[in-house]
């Protein structure tokens, strides 16, 4: 069974067509990295998956279960979780709390208006597990407000991983980062279990292209090239819309 | 039990002995009533507050909940029936109301929330005004008598003041609970980023329709006192001007933090009532003394304040030199 699979999805803005009946089949397990020049509907693509944007047409199927009118919440309790492309963190909180509110969207205790959450220490625990594994365990409680640009693009990460997700959708994941912290989230990613399938847009090739196991690539809303990372550089499309050649 | 958790259980406690003697303290009535008022007028902006501050929902309307509590539990009292009856049928009737704001109100947020609230205000506001036969008008409706429970009759001013305030205590732990539950965390975080509560599995409109019930019934509880306060209610206390000034109650406090409503409360209740007797342009005071809060501590004065005790607190261990134990000779 497919992880996901996106059949014939079209979404316009008005008088734009921003995605033209896009088709993706991304199997269980596998890296999938979305390219594309700006404008080519990348995002708009992750937000018709997720469900933050209601597609004119066409569907989409979570491990076989057709999700194209379920929710954005219902999409995430059934194991989709993402990333965006614009740092969207709670920036009056800890670290920590960024990653137990992660924790506490899956959780029952969410609805809860009586326990105290500073009590709830196997949510601290996880907290913490996520964070380690992004590195960032030692400044679990330093403010939002205080951390670099790098450290916010890890709690993203962690704050998607913390979910134990099925699927995780990435949007430029290395979007303003150092090259030092490139290396950092490449690695991050790289650790990251098969179990896990990861679909990535991401505009920087040399990070990005020997993550991926199959690459499509998008140009003004349509799948033009999908392939292995070989051939999809080898297709002259490629070249032409993408590498400038 | 840490140093502060420790310390702020025993300001906690030496406040509430503070506010259970003040009665018998104050000689005077008439300021044993405006200490009533204020606590009763806490209450309604501890219950703005969950939303206003917690939720970031901005409600221009709440003077409409407060007052469908005031006017059901006035008109059965007058009708004949109990005290409980009333309470009771008073707090479901503001709730049912409240879910009806949600309902309409909830479809966004922002200046669109702040209009429709304000609209459903109004409408309640104009059928009080204009249902003459229900609301009696203009005239308004006047209660017989406030209750006795177990006994205690509650018309004097000290026995209702005490009445007051352990509803106000009540309302408060409630409002603390809430807040620092993970429910109060998952409803600042709708406050924040909506868009990325609902990505990480949260419905955001529940949490804001549920903050809003609870908003609802400490307004209805307020409501209650009110009308049982003054014996009294008129379409004045459900008009727009009413809403305007809960409002500044929580902003003027501190918008998102428990004591900031309470002090809020203090303020408008004391210029109102007090300072009014002293200063005839007493609109003009209250509104300066606004806008000096926003200008110099445009969070509210109870954050304010202690963001001004620590930064005298900062420079202070700063400036203090690193003098040696002992002196040596002179050179």
């Amino acid at each position: 069974m497919s992880a996901l699979v996106v059949d014939k999805l079209t979404k316009s803005f008005g008088g734009l067509r921003v995605t033209r009946t896009v088709n993706l089949n991304v199997e269980q397990g596998e890296r999938r990295l979305i390219i594309g020049p700006n404008g080519a509907g990348k995002t708009t693509l992750f937000n018709l998956i997720t469900g933050e944007l209601a597609p004119d047409a066409g569907s989409v199927h979570l491990f076989g279960r057709d999700i194209t009118r379920m929710p954005t919440r219902r999409r995430t309790h059934l194991g989709m979780a993402r990333t965006y492309q614009i740092i969207t963190l709670f920036g009056r909180d800890t670290i920590e709390h960024n990653v137990t509110l992660a924790l506490l969207g899956l959780s029952p205790l969410r609805w809860n208006p009586l326990a105290a959450l500073g009590r709830q220490s196997h949510l601290a625990v996880q907290a913490r597990d996520a964070l380690g594994r992004v590195g960032l365990e030692h400044i679990a409680g330093r403010p939002l407000a205080e951390t670099s640009y790098g450290e916010r693009r890890r709690v993203e990460i962690a704050m998607a991983l913390a979910q134990k997700p099925k699927l995780v959708l990435l949007d430029e994941p290395f979007a303003g980062l150092s090259i030092d912290e490139r290396q950092d989230v490449r690695k991050l990613l790289i650790a990251i279990p098969r179990e896990v399938t990861i679909v990535m847009i991401e505009h920087d090739m040399d990070v990005a292209l020997d993550l991926a196991d199959r690459i499509t690539l998008l140009h003004f809303g349509e799948v033009i090239v999908e392939g292995t990372r070989a051939e999809v550089v080898a297709d002259v499309r490629t070249r032409e819309v993408y590498l400038g050649e | 039990m840490s140093t502060l958790s420790l310390g702020r259980s025993l300001a906690a406690l030496v406040a509430v002995i503070a506010l259970a003697a003040l009665p018998y303290a104050i000689k005077e009535v008439y300021y044993v009533n405006i200490a009533s008022q204020i606590l009763l007028y806490a209450v309604f902006a501890l219950g703005l507050n969950i939303l206003v501050g917690y939720g970031g929902l901005v409600s221009l309307g709440h003077a409409g909940l407060f007052g469908i509590a005031a006017y059901v539990a006035a008109y059965l009292l007058v009708a004949g029936h109990g005290h409980l009856l009333a309470i009771a049928a008073a707090l479901v009737a503001s709730l049912v109301a409240t879910a009806g704001f949600a309902a309409l109100s909830l479809r966004s947020a922002g200046i669109t929330f702040i209009m429709i609230t304000l609209a459903l205000g109004e409408i309640i506001w104009g059928l009080a005004y204009r249902w003459i036969s229900l609301t009696n008008g203009d005239n308004g409706i006047t209660v017989p008598a406030r209750p006795a429970p177990f006994g205690i009759a509650l018309s004097s001013a000290r026995p209702f003041y005490v009445a007051t305030l352990i509803v106000f205590l009540i309302a408060i732990a409630a409002a603390g609970i809430f807040v620092r539950s993970p429910f109060g965390a998952a409803l600042r975080g709708t406050r924040d980023q909506p868009r990325r509560m609902n990505a990480l599995g949260y419905h955001v409109w529940m949490i804001r329709f549920w903050a809003l019930m609870f908003s609802g019934l400490l307004s209805a509880i307020a409501g209650i006192l009110f009308v049982y306060y003054n014996q009294f209610i008129s379409p004045q206390a459900l008009a727009l001007t009413a809403s305007a000034e809960s409002l500044l109650m929580v902003i003027s406090g501190g918008a998102g933090t428990l004591f900031g409503p309470v002090v809020g409360a203090a303020l408008v209740v004391i210029v109102k009532n007090v300072v009014s007797a002293y200063v005839e342009r007493w609109n003009f005071m209250l509104g300066a003394i606004f806008v000096a809060i926003v200008v110099l501590m445009p969070e509210g004065l109870v954050p304010g304040v202690a963001r001004l005790t620590r930064s005298i607190w900062r420079s202070r261990t700063r400036a203090k030199p690193n003098l040696p134990l002992t002196m040596g000779p002179r050179q």
